[in-house]
């Protein structure tokens, strides 16, 4: 049995693999199908200061080998969670993580802190790309400028090990992980979903609520491995890899790559217990190849 | 209720009509517990432009057989494939999901109105009721007398009313129309089919003062409640259709006209 355990600045994850806010609720819609404490991180819902009803329905476009969504951050407000959710997730045997979003930097700022209080959240994941909102997401992950101010204005506040999900939508990515990495980010995770449209020819209309939304799933993987490589070597703290992995071949690709760990998302939708099936194929793949650590292989790709 | 991944085996496919197929689907251990309303989410294998599974509704479980039954509608490329499906082949099935229809107590006088492929849990439904000494009404609509479907097992659990919009077969009309609405009073509605005809129902019982559950199929992707797609606005916010419902009662709901 290889060893799959790494570190995310302070984060000590017992295995690489992770699932991806928006994709597995807040874990326990999965309990049923897989051990929770048997992967390495849980990344629940995208939450906010204020509550957000999130966009109207239709919400989903089925595409090509992944779907589009234009959700718009749904949730109840940090409060809520820390008074609702954190009883029902806290003594969980992972690595719960909180992604926030907001609309300004002072809002992430401070639902960031009310997140720092909780003693069983470990970290952050900072979410500056979310496509399908106006009123921020997006918008300050597009440029670095944005992306700086938010991140200046989180680390401020939040002391844990604070990850940083960047936007596929952007000219050069390495930039925008550059910035957030001179701010104060322990680490960057990519690729939020790339945007796309779909259009309903009998109705002669978009398909989607709000006419645009985010692609996911298998479809953006090329890409996203590709953004994976070119970040890790140009930063130098651990990136996070994501972006329509399905197997343990997708996640070892992404670990060579250069991400330390990888997120699980639409691929949750297709398989419950499909995070639990890539732990178990990547030591499978290391004990075949003589590896004695997942270590061995983050990066190889020069 | 727990829910599991199983691969059940195809016992038989049935082509029921030009549009729909009945997969009986087995397996060599019990089946687990499955409620009225409840539905599957099945994996379509062989068809490259589906990507997601299908959300089925449970058209029956027969313990006795150990079967469950599935009644597709072919709508799109997904359903399409799934009815391609053969004996001997496996189901990806992710079961049970969601909340079912409020189960009948004694003496309650229910009336299950049904459209289209919607007829399909309201059979679940009735056997359950049967089961406990409660005698189901049906009222099934559909376009013609051709596009009524399973109505003799419908006949063997209640009694049967149905409209049809030639006047093929029953009442001329919508299930709305139907005289056994002017005739009978009912406790409860519970009704499945396309939305039109559940918002006519709704304003039926609501006009009428009768207590009604609609069963929604909005679309979905994870059937988990983990995706947030398949909302739908209710005086409680935005809900998941796939973990809050797909069974609500129309008190709940935005519908009022």
């Amino acid at each position: 049995m290889a060893r799959l355990n790494v570190k995310i600045g302070e984060l000590s994850l017992k295995n690489p693999v992770m699932t991806a806010s928006g994709t597995f609720g807040y874990g326990l819609e999965f309990a049923d199908f897989m051990p929770l404490d048997g992967i390495g991180g849980i990344i629940v819902k995208g939450t906010t200061l204020k509550p957000r009803e999130g966009n109207d329905y239709p919400r989903m476009a089925e595409t090509a080998s992944g779907m589009l969504n234009c959700v718009g951050l749904q949730n109840k407000g940090v409060d809520y969670f820390c008074e609702h959710i954190y009883p029902q997730i806290k003594d969980i045997d992972t690595n719960m993580i909180v992604n926030v979003s907001g609309s300004s930097p002072e809002d992430y700022a401070e639902c960031a802190a009310r997140i720092d209080a909780l003693d069983n959240i470990p970290a952050i994941e900072l979410n500056i790309s979310c496509p399908n909102v106006k009123d921020g997401g997006m918008a300050f992950g597009v440029t670095c400028a944005g992306a700086s101010s938010v991140v200046k204005a989180v680390r401020e506040r939040y002391h844990k090990t604070l990850i940083v999900k960047l936007s596929p939508n952007v000219t050069d990515i390495t930039e925008i992980a550059r910035s957030v990495e001179a701010e104060g980010a322990d680490s960057v995770s990519l690729i939020n979903t790339l945007m796309g449209m779909a259009i309903d020819i009998e109705k002669r209309k978009r398909v989607l609520s709000i006419g645009t939304g985010g692609l996911s799933g298998p479809a953006v993987k090329p890409v996203a491995l590709r953004m994976v490589y070119q970040v890790a070597k140009a930063v130098k703290i651990p990136v996070i890899g994501l972006g329509g992995i399905c197997s343990a071949k997708d996640a070892i690709e992404f670990l060579m790559a250069g991400a330390t760990a990888i997120e699980i998302g639409t691929a949750n939708f297709l398989d419950p217990a499909v995070s639990i099936k890539v732990r178990d194929g990547i030591n499978d793949w290391l004990d075949g190849h003589g590896c004695q650590s997942v270590e061995e292989i983050i990066g190889v790709i020069s | 209720m727990k829910k599991y991944i199983l691969d059940l085996k195809v016992k038989s496919v049935e082509r029921l009509h030009e549009r729909y197929v009945l997969i009986k689907l087995t397996d060599d251990n019990p089946l687990p517990e499955m409620l009225p309303g409840q539905f599957v989410e099945v994996q379509v294998k062989g068809s490259p432009s589906t990507f997601l599974r299908r959300p089925i509704s449970i058209n029956l479980v027969d313990y006795k057989e150990n079967e469950l039954w599935l009644l597709v509608a072919m709508v799109g490329e997904g359903t399409r494939q799934l009815a391609h499906i053969q004996v001997g082949d496996t189901l990806n099935c992710v079961l049970p999901l969601g909340n079912g229809f409020t189960p009948a107590v004694a003496n309650e006088k229910i009336l299950l109105v049904g459209g289209g492929v919607g007829v399909a849990p309201l059979l679940y439904m009735g056997a359950k009721m049967k089961e406990s000494g409660i005698e189901p009404t049906f009222l099934l609509g559909a376009r013609s007398a051709k596009d009524l479907l399973m109505l003799d097992i419908f006949k063997r659990l209640g009694r049967v009313f149905v409209t049809t919009e030639d006047g093929s077969e029953g009442e001329k009309g919508f299930v709305t129309n139907h005289s056994l609405l002017q005739q009978e009073q009912f406790d409860r509605i519970s009704t499945c089919g396309p939305t039109p005809m559940m918002k006519a129902v709704a304003r039926f019982a609501r006009r009428n003062g009768v207590d009604c559950e609609v069963s929604l199929e909005n679309l979905m992707a994870c059937g988990l409640g983990a995706c947030l797609c398949c909302v739908e606005k209710t005086v409680d916010g935005n809900l998941c259709v796939c973990k809050d419902g797909p069974v609500f009662n129309i008190q709940r709901l935005l519908w009022q006209d």
